[in-house]
């Protein structure tokens, strides 16, 4: 499984990263949530797999299992997610503005700080 | 000694507050402090019984970094801080005139009195780290002075030159003096200098070396000098204090307080007497043909400047006690020499010697001053010059230094003939103003110090005493026996003062021929070191405008690829060579589930890519979040696949939302240009898959998850333990995640809100 999920992250980054390289606005931006999917999906490889085994403490137990998903990537995606979206979300609202603003949505006619 | 210092500091920065109070009065009140300073000074002199004692102050600074503020006092430092606050007093009340009804003034006499500071500091200063503030602010002021009158271009650039030579070696001088303070075990200089052991040092030579550079950047010798010719677009005050009697004089301070320690290394025998001899030379020869007066006045002090390093380099006692004459007579005459140019540019608007003549009935009391101390640097009977050039020569190293100090003394007669005697005999000439006598305030500094040249030489004993002999004994480092006398008798050097003093009338007589013959040398002098410092500040400037064109080409994918190129240049490098990849060893066997989910992100990654559609693109976006947001169900993160599913949701509305306002897909990049993107799209994703791989074998360092499940109940109440991450061991992590959020939210909805279009004018 881990050779399948680390062509996927391969491709996620490719593909975003040939996507943000693209002129056109909104390919930007899908190639930008591509990139962090891909991202995310590192860390979460790189953590090490656990099949069905969640970071949970039963009822009555102090302790997770024994075996179990290690928690620590998990935090970290679990912030990951949130900040790429809010990143997501600026950039969008940003390209968006700028596209009513220039009329273009070319990014090389949006060189220089002159409209 | 900080007492004195923070007088000088505070009324420095007060001075604004004082010329609100008093007006064009100020600067004659103000020259109060440094004359208060002096007389402080001669009291602590005449406590130190002038024996050679030392005076130490040390206050604690940073005591984790052993930093303390360390000042000494000795004769050397003595002899400087007495010419620093005399000659600062007089400059200060000549400012007042000097600027009298001009708003400038108060800018001007300010820096001045900071300046006046900050060289006190560099005197007195025993911690090398002190001693490198203190010298670095009298670049700085010296920078703010040389450019007071910024409204010319001309003035701009000669600050900026000075500040920059001086600077950069004032770079180089803290890394020798670092060296130095490294090597010797000590930041204060009073034990660097005692200190037996340092010459052995493997790196003692180098941090001498980075040392002179930065002396001599600073004192103008060659071939640094082109700067301080240039600075004499300052106004004539912050010439005649700063740029001929202090502050070119912190080098030789420097290379004087470093006298005991550098004799012991070749480069000062070798490098510091020849250079120094080399300035002296140059600086003569290329002030003869100025017509400018205070350009004139500028190259002698480099050509004095220069004398005094040779004398320095030279070693012995007999040349440091001609190098304390020469500085103490040069600061004297010189000062006012300048202060006199300033008095006649000033009453008269002229500055070209040429067009000036007979002001001796107009300005008496300033031609007595400038008569004064032109006999001094003339180096005639009974003055201090007189006597700084007798010791010169009897310090004399061979022929070859013996005829260049000869020859700089002939150029010395000539150009005191020139400043201080030519403008005020022969007949009057008309000149832009008429022309009347300066105000007391201004002529009173060149009577006294051109005064001063003629009473110290004449009671040479005690000046011998008092002054010379602390300074010399300070320079040398050890107890010598030093007596100053004014007649030696009909001996060598009589003899060749007399051949100076006939070749100086001959050459102010003979001025064409004398300068056809040295014209070679000045014309090499001129556009040597000076282009060269121009051709390295054009090749800076457009080797950043080259680069900045480079780097800034304001297309964002050109960025997205130096970035990523960067990284697969290090990184992958990095990679391939040192990490073990491993076979294809299945850690988890793939089950139907798995193989479904991964088909299924590969269709959505290519519709993604390919499609022509911005709802197909969008869509498939959303089953790669989806797909991935099951592939975290299967292996056991329930908090992401949640997470996930709420996000990718929202993502998806949001996008349909915002790419009904934005236009369809249109192909817009070459074949080449696709190409060229595929290929570096194919690196990373061979990279980051690659990566990817090897990194879920192994364990480069081990995990310290176990301590958050371990934890997560037992001392956080939490049975989920991602989420007690999240809330509580890395709960300012969440905190530092929701400002983020809160500061985009807020800027997409600024964006939103803003009208562009209804603002007129304002910036582009």
């Amino acid at each position: 499984m881990e050779l399948l999920m680390a062509i996927v992250v391969g491709l996620l980054y490719g593909g975003g990263l040939f996507l943000m390289q693209r002129r056109n606005l909104v390919k930007f931006i899908i190639g930008l949530a591509m990139l962090s999917h891909g991202a995310n999906l590192l860390i979460f490889t790189a953590g090490g797999l656990t099949r069905g085994a969640p970071p949970l403490i039963g009822e009555g137990e102090t302790l997770p299992p024994a075996l179990h998903a290690d928690p620590l990537p998990q935090a970290l995606i679990l912030t990951a997610i949130v900040i790429s979206f809010a990143v997501l979300a600026f950039a969008l609202v940003l390209f968006l503005r700028a596209y009513q603003t220039t009329g273009t949505d070319d990014l090389d006619d949006l060189r220089s700080t002159d409209t | 000694m900080i007492g004195i210092l923070t007088l000088l500091l505070v009324g420095g920065f007060l001075t604004p507050l004082f010329y609100r109070r008093w007006g064009d009065r100020t600067a004659s009140r103000l020259a109060l402090l440094p004359a208060l300073s002096f007389l402080l000074l001669v009291g602590m002199g005449g406590s130190m019984s002038g024996q050679g004692g030392i005076h130490l102050i040390s206050l604690t600074w940073i005591p984790e970094l052993n930093f303390t503020l360390s000042f000494a006092l000795d004769g050397l430092s003595l002899l400087f801080a007495l010419l620093i606050t005399g000659i600062g007093a007089f400059v200060v009340w000549y400012s007042g005139a000097y600027f009298d009804g001009d708003p400038t003034g108060c800018r001007f006499v300010m820096v001045l009195m900071l300046f006046m500071a900050s060289m006190l500091g560099v005197v007195f200063a025993d911690h090398v780290i002190v001693l490198f503030i203190f010298w670095e602010l009298t670049s700085f002021t010296s920078f703010l002075l040389i450019g007071h009158n910024h409204r010319e271009e001309a003035a701009r650039k000669a600050a900026l030159q000075a500040l920059l030579v001086t600077g950069a070696g004032g770079l180089f001088l803290l890394a020798g003096l670092l060296i130095l303070a490294r090597a010797g075990g000590s930041y204060e200089l009073s034990s660097l200098i005692t200190n037996t052991s340092l010459p052995a040092h493997p790196l003692f030579n180098e941090a001498i070396a980075l040392i002179l550079v930065g002396a001599f950047t600073k004192s103008a010798q060659v071939p640094f000098h082109f700067w301080l010719p240039n600075a004499m677009q300052a106004p004539s005050p912050a010439s005649a204090y700063l740029h001929s009697s202090t502050m070119v004089k912190a080098g030789v301070y420097l290379l004087a307080r470093l006298h005991p320690l550098g004799v012991e290394s070749w480069l000062w025998s070798d490098v510091v007497a020849p250079i120094g001899a080399l300035t002296l030379f140059t600086g003569a020869v290329m002030a003869y043909g100025q017509v400018y007066l205070k350009r004139l006045l500028a190259y002698t002090t480099v050509s004095a400047l220069g004398g005094m390093t040779m004398l320095i380099g030279f070693g012995s006692p007999a040349a440091a006690k001609a190098a304390v004459v020469f500085l103490l007579a040069h600061a004297l005459y010189k000062a006012s020499l300048f202060l006199v140019a300033g008095i006649i540019d000033h009453e008269t608007g002229e500055k070209h010697i040429d067009r000036l003549g007979g002001l001796r009935t107009l300005m008496p009391w300033t031609a007595l001053g400038a008569g004064l101390a032109a006999v001094s640097m003339m180096g005639l009977p009974p003055t201090l010059g007189f006597l700084g050039k007798e010791l010169l020569y009897a310090a004399d190293r061979g022929l070859v230094y013996l005829s260049i100090s000869v020859l700089a003394g002939m150029f010395f007669v000539y150009v005191a003939y020139r400043t201080g005697v030519r403008p005020f005999v022969g007949l009057h000439r008309v000149t832009q103003k008429p022309g009347h006598e300066a105000p007391p305030a201004m002529w009173a500094g060149p009577m006294t110090l051109g005064g001063l040249s003629i009473l110290l030489a004449v009671f040479a004993s005690v000046t011998g005493k008092w002054i010379v002999a602390p300074a010399a004994q300070a320079v040398l480092g050890e107890p010598t026996a030093i007596k100053l006398v004014l007649w030696h008798g009909w001996n060598r050097e009589l003899m060749l003062s007399l051949l100076t003093l006939g070749l100086g009338v001959a050459a102010i007589l003979l001025v064409r021929p004398v300068s056809r013959l040295f014209s070679p040398v000045s014309r090499a002098a001129v556009i040597g070191p000076d282009a060269w410092y121009r051709a390295g500040l054009k090749g800076i400037q457009q080797g950043s405008v080259g680069l900045t064109r480079i780097l800034q080409s304001g297309y964002l994918r050109a960025y997205i690829d130096s970035i990523v190129l960067f990284i697969l240049l290090t990184a992958g490098w990095h990679f391939l060579g040192k990490v073990p990849f491993p076979g294809f060893a299945e850690l988890h066997a793939v089950d139907i589930n798995d193989l479904i989910l991964v088909s299924l992100l590969f269709v959505a990654i290519a519709g993604a890519l390919l499609s022509r559609s911005r709802m197909a693109a969008i869509a498939s976006l959303g089953v790669i979040g989806y797909g991935i947001a099951l592939i975290f169900v299967l292996y056991g993160a329930p908090d992401l696949a949640m997470t996930q599913m709420v996000i990718e949701t929202l993502t998806v509305i949001l996008l349909v939302l915002a790419f009904y306002h934005l236009p369809k897909f249109a192909l817009r990049s070459s074949r080449p240009a696709r190409i060229r993107d595929f290929a570096l799209a194919t690196a990373v994703a061979l990279f980051t898959g690659a990566m990817t791989y090897a990194a879920s074998f192994g364990e480069i360092a081990p995990p310290i998850s176990w301590f958050y499940s371990e934890n997560s109940w037992l001392n956080a109440y939490g049975k989920n333990v991602v989420n007690v991450i999240l809330v509580d061991f890395r709960a300012m992590d969440t905190l530092g995640e929701i400002t983020v959020l809160t500061v985009a939210a807020l800027g997409a909805m600024a964006l939103l809100k803003l009208r562009i279009g209804g603002q007129k004018g304002g910036g582009s």
